[in-house]
């Protein structure tokens, strides 16, 4: 399964809602799409959902940094929602987990960015 | 007499330098993996391994020329999963390879591959072969490991 993103809002934070594998080609490529268009637009406060993301290799790994410090750079916030024990496992062992500002519910992430 | 060294033989093929070879051959080593016995975590991290070594192999080693193969061969002895992946690229020098832990490289957007399949499986070898080309054995074994 490749990868699905769709975007909705919730009060003034986007959040973009991924499924499938974020993985070097496709995967990887929409991510960084996604975000790419969201900051050209102005948007501040991102809330990137993966509890429906069952595989990330290295290649997705390396888009989410770069989207955390692409968002930084343009004042914005990227933050992440709903790890599913194999990505946090993968976050905490190339040593980025306490880089990114994860959260476990979303209403909580939401109330974050304020 | 020959020596049996009790390893059979579960694949055996060269792929063009695509990512849908990657695919494929992921693929085949999930099928492995799960036919050898090893539990759902194992499986994915084998996987997870195997598909870094072989994105390596296309993109940094064949660099997608899709005249050059990547040899994948699948061997199981015993309790022991070995994947032997071979590419025709340049090659590398392992101890070159920035450490992605480094605090220097934490932010960096690629380079994570490489720590990952030794993360990933119980033993991991990188040589040179001639005439061009790297190969990568990857070992895993079922049961409890660190």
């Amino acid at each position: 399964m490749s990868v699905k993103l769709s975007t909705r809002q919730v009060g003034d934070v986007t959040v973009i809602d991924v499924s499938g594998r974020i993985t070097l080609g496709e995967g990887s490529s929409a991510l960084r799409d996604a975000l790419r268009e969201l900051t050209a637009k102005g948007n501040k406060k991102i809330l990137l959902n993966l509890s429906d993301v069952s595989y990330i290799d290295s290649s997705g790994i390396g888009e989410l940094v770069s989207g955390f410090t692409s968002v930084a750079n343009q004042g914005g916030t990227l933050k992440l929602l709903g790890l599913t024990k194999r990505v946090k496992d993968l976050l905490q062992i190339t040593k980025l987990y306490t880089v990114f500002d994860v959260h476990e519910e979303e209403a909580h992430a939401v109330r974050s960015f304020a | 007499m020959a020596l049996d060294t009790g390893a059979s033989e579960i694949h055996d093929r060269h792929y063009p330098s695509t990512l849908e070879s990657v695919d494929l051959a992921e693929a085949e080593i999930l099928k492995a993996a799960e036919k050898a016995g090893f539990d759902e975590d194992d499986q994915h991290r084998i996987s997870m391994a195997a598909r870094e070594c072989l994105v390596n192999a296309v993109v940094h080693g064949n660099r997608y020329n899709r005249r050059k193969k990547v040899h994948v061969h699948i061997s199981l002895s015993g309790t022991r999963l070995t994947i032997r992946i071979t590419d025709e690229g340049e090659g590398f020098e392992v101890q070159e390879v920035p450490d992605p832990l480094n605090d220097t490289n934490i932010l960096r957007h690629s380079g994570r591959g490489l720590f990952l399949m030794g993360a990933f499986m119980d033993d991991m070898k990188v040589r040179k072969v001639e005439p061009a080309g790297t190969e990568v054995t990857l070992v895993k074994e079922i049961g409890p490991h660190p």
